[in-house]
């Protein structure tokens, strides 16, 4: 372990040097002399410079980690980054420099939002809206309750201990307390992240911590402004509760606005796929830059606008930007979060403190008595209403789980020094609280959940019957409601699907998509994950036909621009036929259908292959469009007798022979190469599924004459993705060789 | 109306509603009076012309299979202790009740009778198991008019391929149990009847 270590101390010492002797480098320059051919101008790089070297020593720490393999798994990895922090502090100090502070500014602006965003836009909304009462509870209620708590408890304190403390006022108390008492989004999702926890229990704390923000803001600034004043009058007070109403839907209504034109930008994106991710960022970013600009929860507008334009923005855009949107808000949420934890410890080195025994010590027992006492008071109130109650387990790591992180530091660090005489005492003792919650809850609640055997989160994915039975079950509801004359959530539910149904989908997905219903949006999206899988389980080996599959797709894309409606869409569907006869042979043999085979092995395999180059020419195909491809049996069973050779004509009757064809004949005779040698095993299955094969041709007939009514729009739609040529080489080369 | 409609239900009826469906004595004589509202013909019944007049139900996707639901088998007329067993099913599991075993019978709430319940509405002719034509009908009443049948019937082949684990391409209520028992189905068919 040492001899890991010790490198990545070596490195950073280096960096550390390096910059200071690159500052002295720039002093040395007075004097005159030859041109000088090569020079140093540090000055001028300086900053952006200084910038990328921390992001990339925080990315080079987090690989770090996992290079030790027993650490990463007993401490939580903001502990860590916490660590290395300090570590950094003191180095830099120890060669003189003084550590760089957290900047608040740059936290609130840069290292925030992303965070958020990343958080917000990937939100579970059904289990969010399931449980929003209990989770605004906490988060208002429960907060209230702990700032008034910690600052009351903190003011008798002061006054009875008299010294140093007596200068400590009431007004001082309540606003450390209200920033101390809030849960951190932040640590809690760092934490909780690795410990799986069930989704319940997630989501409560989690959204506790980002719905918290708002009584934050307007306690912080309604002490803040009190303690500038200087006196409070009762009409203050009411102002204050307005003010939190204010802040909070204003700050909704802001992300709400933001959220909407977003999604009706991205109806009109279709022929510049490219920006597309970026107007996501952007909408969201200036939504929340727009509250708090009028003081309002920047973090509730960031999460209402993520929100309300997801299932929109989905809908319109490519599957390509979905991809990008997905790992640019987690690369961006990740570095943020190594940042801020990095800065929290080189921070403690940096700021100048003012331990206090008592006062520190008694802030930490506050904070976790008021939060055990308020999950547990609360907890008891909202039994009541709830249907699935929460157990004492659950209030357990509720209450266990309400971490502190850097968005107290940063509030902290913004007081100004004039109003706060105690400004450096509440600095310490914030940092005190945050490393004691991070450090100490962070890593002791990975084993306590393992003790008291909490549910962990369910890891299989959803399949279909669950959500049509979901699905099915809202609607039962809704109508038993309905019967018992009886308007509960599920009610107002249904009314607003409806609505969005009827107007909003039409006005913010473009095309043919907003007719589509969310089964069987559900329903593509999970075919195309399927067709991932088995493409990348299939790729490894087939480097060797890539060569010659990426020439034919090339030639056929060109050639695309040509084809009518009705014959893409055959095309497509025997592609897709193959591919979903593909899942069926993969699972066939665990099934009493079909006679055992003793060369199974070799036909699955030559198949195998087949349907590998039928799954790459599908997914290039596929990744130009959306997604909502259809299946359809006959056709299947039709294909299944068309590798027979009975009729290689019978894909291409509806079709002329034009060059697109080429596509189809290119697949059947690769078809036939491979399966020549195997024709007398598929003469003998072709046995067995005759009867299947001529009731699929009988049953073909109204296939064929079924067309889905393609819209200009989606035919461009797909088309337009096929963009310049170079793109889409690239593309397809990258992607094959992946 | 409302004394009028407690003094036409009895207290021993009340006493035999309470047992068997486990609902409190202020939800009985509540959903009485609703009981009462919705039967126009005063009749002491409700007829499945009474359940169409409800506006949720008219338009709900599922409204018709709704409505069948509180019929038993072939009568056209449901009384009111036929209304509350069927309502009984949506009662929230109780925390005690989840522990103690089966006294006499499951409770008519519990997960297995819900799940029971849900599959009767998806299986109409009773023979135990969910055929592909049953489940086509049930996705084409939820998705409406606008989508093929090929793209329906391969979402219903898929389900079936996911759920059926012998081969019978028919979903049988412990393959449907199975697969749904990730499915926090507590929660999700429950009701709170209000105090």
């Amino acid at each position: 372990m040492m001899t890991r270590i010790l490198p990545l101390l070596l490195l950073l010492v280096f960096c550390c040097l390096s910059v200071r002797c690159l500052q002295n480098q720039s002093d040395q320059q007075h004097h005159k002399r030859a041109f000088p051919v090569i020079s140093i101008h540090y000055e001028a790089v300086r900053t952006p410079f200084e910038v990328a070297l921390w992001i990339l020593l925080a990315s080079l720490m987090k690989l770090g980690f996992h290079l030790i393999p027993r650490l990463s798994s007993v401490v939580p990895e903001s502990c860590l980054l916490i660590a290395v922090g300090l570590l950094l502090g003191g180095l830099i100090r120890v060669i003189g420099e003084n550590p760089p502070v957290l900047d608040s500014q740059l936290f609130f602006f840069c290292l925030l939002p992303p965070i958020i965003l990343d958080a917000g836009y990937f939100l579970p909304i059904r289990p969010f809206t399931e449980n929003a009462g209990t989770i605004l509870t906490f988060a208002v209620v429960g907060t209230l309750w702990n700032s008034f708590f910690v600052g009351a408890g903190l003011y008798g304190v002061c006054r009875l201990e008299g010294g140093g403390l007596a200068s400590v006022d009431l007004l001082s108390c309540l606003l450390f307390g209200s920033i101390v008492s809030a849960v951190d989004p932040v640590a809690v999702l760092a934490v909780f992240e690795e410990i799986h926890i069930n989704e319940l229990l997630h989501i409560l704390v989690f959204g506790e911590s980002l719905l918290n923000d708002a009584v934050t803001v307007v306690l912080y600034h309604l002490f803040e402004e009190f303690a500038h004043v200087g006196e409070v009058t009762p009409g203050d007070v009411f102002l204050g509760v307005l003010c939190f109403f204010v802040v909070a839907l204003g700050g909704v209504m802001v992300g709400a606005v933001y959220g909407v034109l977003a999604a009706f930008t991205s109806r009109f994106t279709a022929h510049s796929r490219v920006i597309e991710p970026l107007f996501v960022f952007l909408y969201s970013y200036m939504a929340y830059l727009s509250a708090e600009v009028f003081h309002l929860s920047g973090i509730m507008a960031l999460i209402a606008c993520g929100v309300l334009m997801r299932p929109y923005v989905e809908a319109n855009i490519s599957h390509k930007s979905y991809t990008t949107i997905k790992y640019f808000l987690k690369m961006w949420s990740s570095v943020s979060e190594t940042l801020i934890f990095i800065f929290l410890g080189v921070s403690t080195v940096a700021g100048p403190h003012v331990w206090n025994w008592t006062f520190v010590s008694i802030t930490i027992v506050l904070c976790l008595v008021s939060r055990v006492l308020g999950v547990v008071g609360l907890t008891y109130i909202i039994n009541k209403y709830r249907m699935v109650k929460l157990s004492g387990k659950d209030q357990f790591i509720v209450a266990y789980g309400g971490l502190r992180g850097a968005i107290a530091f940063s509030l902290v660090f913004l007081l100004s020094s004039d109003d706060f005489a105690m400004k450096n005492m509440f600095l310490t003792a914030i940092i005190t609280v945050i490393f004691f919650t991070v450090f100490v809850q962070g890593m002791t609640i990975r084993p306590l959940v393992d003790l008291l055997a909490v549910k962990k989160k369910k890891q299989s994915k959803t399949s279909i019957i669950e959500e049509i039975h979901t699905q099915f079950m809202e609607h039962l509801l809704a109508g038993i409601e309905g019967v018992c004359g009886h308007y509960g959530h599920r009610h107002w539910r249904e009314k607003m699907n409806r609505f969005n149904k009827r107007y909003v989908k039409r006005c913010l997905i473009g095309g043919e998509r907003s007719q589509e219903p969310q089964l069987i949006s559900f329903y593509n999206k999970m075919e195309l994950k399927q067709a991932m899988m088995l493409l990348e389980s299939n790729s490894s080996a087939s480097l060797n036909t890539a060569g010659h599959t990426t020439t034919t797709i090339e030639q056929s894309s060109r050639r695309t621009l040509n084809i009518s409606k009705e014959r893409e869409e055959e095309i497509r569907k025997i592609l897709r036929a193959n591919l979903q006869k593909t899942r069926q042979r993969l699972r066939s043999y665990s099934r009493h259908t079909l006679m055992p085979d003793p060369a199974e092995d070799d036909w699955s395999e030559t198949h195998l292959r087949k349907q590998r180059v039928e799954i790459q020419r599908r997914m290039s195909l596929f990744l130009t469009g959306p997604a909502h491809r259809q299946e359809s049996p006959p056709m299947r069973r039709a294909r299944f007798e068309s590798d027979n050779q009975e009729h290689v004509t019978r894909p291409s009757v509806p079709l002329n022979v034009t060059p697109v064809s080429s596509v189809l004949q290119d697949s059947v005779t690769i078809d036939n190469e491979s399966e020549k040698s195997d024709e007398s095993r598929w003469r003998r299955h072709g046995g067995d599924e005759k009867q299947e094969g001529e009731r699929g041709i009988r049953g073909r007939k109204p296939s064929v004459t079924f067309a889905l009514d393609l819209d200009e729009q989606k035919r461009s739609r797909c088309l337009s993705d096929l963009g310049p040529n170079q793109l889409n080489e690239d593309d397809e080369e990258s992607f094959l060789s992946h | 109306m409302g004394s009028r409609a407690s003094s036409l239900l009895r207290e021993e009826d009340i006493e035999e509603i309470k047992k068997e469906t486990g609902f409190s004595h202020s939800q009985i004589t509540r959903l009485y009076s609703r009981f009462h509202s919705l039967d126009k013909g005063e009749n002491g019944a409700l007829s499945r012309e009474d359940f169409q007049r409800i506006p949720e139900l008219a338009i709900n996707p599922l409204g018709d299979r709704i409505i069948n639901a509180f019929f038993p088998e072939g009568e056209d007329q449901v009384n009111f202790r036929g209304f509350m067993k069927t309502l009984a099913r949506f009662r929230p599991v109780e925390d005690n009740e989840k522990n103690k075993g089966p006294p006499s019978g499951e409770p008519l709430n519990s997960r297995m009778n819900k799940l029971l319940f849900a599959f009767r509405l998806y299986d109409l002719d009773r023979d135990d198991k969910i055929s592909r034509d049953e489940l086509l009908q049930v996705l084409r009443m939820m998705v409406g008019v606008n989508i093929s049948d090929e793209q329906l019937g391969s979402i219903a082949d898929r389900t079936i391929q996911e759920a059926d684990t012998n081969g019978d391409m028919c979903i049988s209520f412990t393959e449907f149990t199975k697969v749904l028992e990730k499915v926090d189905v507590e929660q999700k068919m429950s009701i709170r009847f209000l105090h």
